[in-house]
């Protein structure tokens, strides 16, 4: 394996098997992918834009046209595709690829797929540290599709700038049933194949849900009808889009976002390393063992036990000090 | 956390025989792998690019129109070219016992025919991830 610093480096420069293996190493965890981030950490340098909505609603084919549009706006366009790891062997079959394959050999576009292993929200663990790997190496727009979701999995919203949810016809009472739950999640509303009958019924249900639900608000999501078939509405879309990333800059929205991202990576990591430091001091591994046979003799209480930490602790930071 | 083992099946070329290529990623899959499938009508050229942006550990070729003494050594050259010779090529599909050997020579690390067990394909790929190590 080579040297962190040195993939750090290549990762800057916009080297691609350097981006893609900086990927794998932050997928991988443990202190590798963390020295790699150590080196590049860059918030809100890139684009983000997620693409979310139920199995098979054609995300995938939709991001295959959209690259095309987005290249008048972005120089370099990096796809994170995240599908489902199977919770029984781990595995994972990758397939949004298969429908972005044309772009493949375009030096400005990279493509990744990634298995959720295990993560729940639609994405995966390491996709907010996959972002920065590819923001650290150049690429101004980041496309995260999610994986098929339902209403509890909108985990992208956190990380993306602007979150696109796909819909199609046929989800029928499912659209009731998310009512509440997709206001949250889309800035834009796209409804998908819009070659098929009864399209029109659910973009009508869907602008109904939305008006009632920002009435007041000074930004509306759009509701855009696109089919992949018909190649429609895709130059709609990516002008929505637009207007939704000039908004979001202009009113200040977007730095609160960048600010939020920002105290999260604190926190997780303030978390980490205290939690380390903490087991470290207390000889965490040595002693569990032994309070868990006291408070089973009934010698002691877990109350107790962290109340004589607690108090050893303090004398132990000091005399560091 | 294990690393993970990942793996493109691809289809070079013009044949449109799927059934053996989505059935070995199916099978790599519930062997705990995470498998990427290209679909049907891939340049050796665009396997090669994959295989770097995907990260892959292996490329696993499947072929069952004949034309695999051309195509597979053109995917190792192409990912030798790119830097990437580190990623192991190996393959499957209709193929003459004879062609083996020649394709071996080549840089194609194993090639299993119609019949072969899924068990001896991911023997192959346990060994060879554990060489790399
Ligand atoms: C089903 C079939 C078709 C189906 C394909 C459906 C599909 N979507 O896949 C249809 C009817 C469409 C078809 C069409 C044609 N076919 Co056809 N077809 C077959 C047949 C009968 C079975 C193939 C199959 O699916 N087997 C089941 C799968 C699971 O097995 P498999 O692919 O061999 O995979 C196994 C191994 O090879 C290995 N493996 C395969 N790939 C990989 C990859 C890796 C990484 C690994 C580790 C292992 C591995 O593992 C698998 C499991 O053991 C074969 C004959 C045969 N007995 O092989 C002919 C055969 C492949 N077809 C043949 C021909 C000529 C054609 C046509 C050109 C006919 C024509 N004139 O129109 C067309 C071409 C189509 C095209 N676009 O390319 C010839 C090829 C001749 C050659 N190689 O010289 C064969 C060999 C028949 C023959 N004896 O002549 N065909
Ligand atoms: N009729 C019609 N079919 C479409 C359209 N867009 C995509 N499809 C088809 O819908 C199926 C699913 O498309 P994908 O792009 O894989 O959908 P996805 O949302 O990425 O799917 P997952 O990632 O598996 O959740 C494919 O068979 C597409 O060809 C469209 O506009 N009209
Ligand atoms: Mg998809």
């Amino acid at each position: 394996m080579k040297k962190i610093s040195e993939i750090s480096e290549k990762i800057i420069q916009g080297d691609i098997r350097a981006i893609a293996r900086g990927i794998s190493l932050v997928e991988n965890g443990g202190e590798e992918g963390e020295e790699l981030l150590k080196n590049l950490y860059v918030e809100g340098r890139s684009y983000i834009l997620g693409i979310t909505g139920p199995p098979g609603a054609g995300k995938s084919s939709l991001i295959n046209l959209l690259i095309d549009k987005f290249k008048e706006h972005f120089n370099k366009v990096a796809v994170l595709a995240i599908d489902p790891s199977s919770p029984f062997t781990g595995g994972a079959i990758l397939g949004d690829r298969i429908r972005m394959q044309t772009h493949t050999g375009d030096p400005n576009v990279y493509i990744r797929s990634m298995a959720s292993r295990g993560h729940l929200g639609g994405i995966a663990g390491a996709t907010k540290d996959a972002i920065k790997v590819v923001s650290a190496g150049g690429y101004d727009l980041v496309i995260v599709e999610t994986v098929g979701v339902g209403q509890s999995e909108i985990d992208v919203v956190k990380l993306a700038d602007t979150t696109v949810l796909v819909l199609v016809p046929g989800l029928g009472d499912e659209i009731q049933a998310m009512k509440s739950g997709i206001m949250e999640i889309g800035d834009l509303f796209v409804i998908n194949k819009s070659d098929k009958p009864e399209s029109e019924k659910l973009a009508t249900t869907v602008r109904w849900i939305v008006d009632e639900h920002y009435k007041d608000s000074e930004y509306k999501p759009p509701i855009i009808p696109t089919s992949v078939y018909k190649n429609e509405g895709i130059g709609d879309a990516v002008r929505d889009i637009i207007k939704h990333k000039e908004y979001i800059y202009r009113t200040g929205i977007h730095t609160n976002k960048i600010k939020l991202r920002i105290k999260d990576d604190i926190n997780s990591l303030l978390e980490r390393k205290l939690n380390d430091f903490i087991q470290k001091h207390i000889k965490y591994p040595e002693k569990i063992e032994k309070w868990v046979e006291q408070v089973y003799r009934g010698e002691s209480t877990p109350f107790e036990i962290i109340k004589s930490i607690h108090e050893n602790l303090i004398i132990d930071v000091k005399e560091e000090i | 956390m294990k690393k993970k083992i990942r793996i493109l099946i691809a289809k070079p070329g013009l044949d449109g025989h799927d059934r053996g290529a989505k059935f070995i990623a199916r099978a790599l899959r519930d062997a705990g792998m995470e498998v990427i499938y290209t679909g049907i009508r891939q340049t050796p050229e665009s396997i090669a690019d994959t295989a770097i942006q995907e990260d892959v550990d292996f490329v696993g070729l499947s072929l069952l129109s004949g034309a695999h003494n051309v195509l597979f050594p053109k995917v190792v050259e192409e990912l030798r070219e790119k830097g990437a010779e580190d990623i192991v090529v190996f393959g499957g599909g209709v193929i003459p016992e004879d062609d083996i050997p020649f394709l071996k020579k080549k840089g194609v690390q194993a090639v299993f025919t119609p019949g072969t067990s899924i068990k001896d394909v991911v023997d192959f790929i346990n060994k060879k991830m554990n060489e790399k190590n």
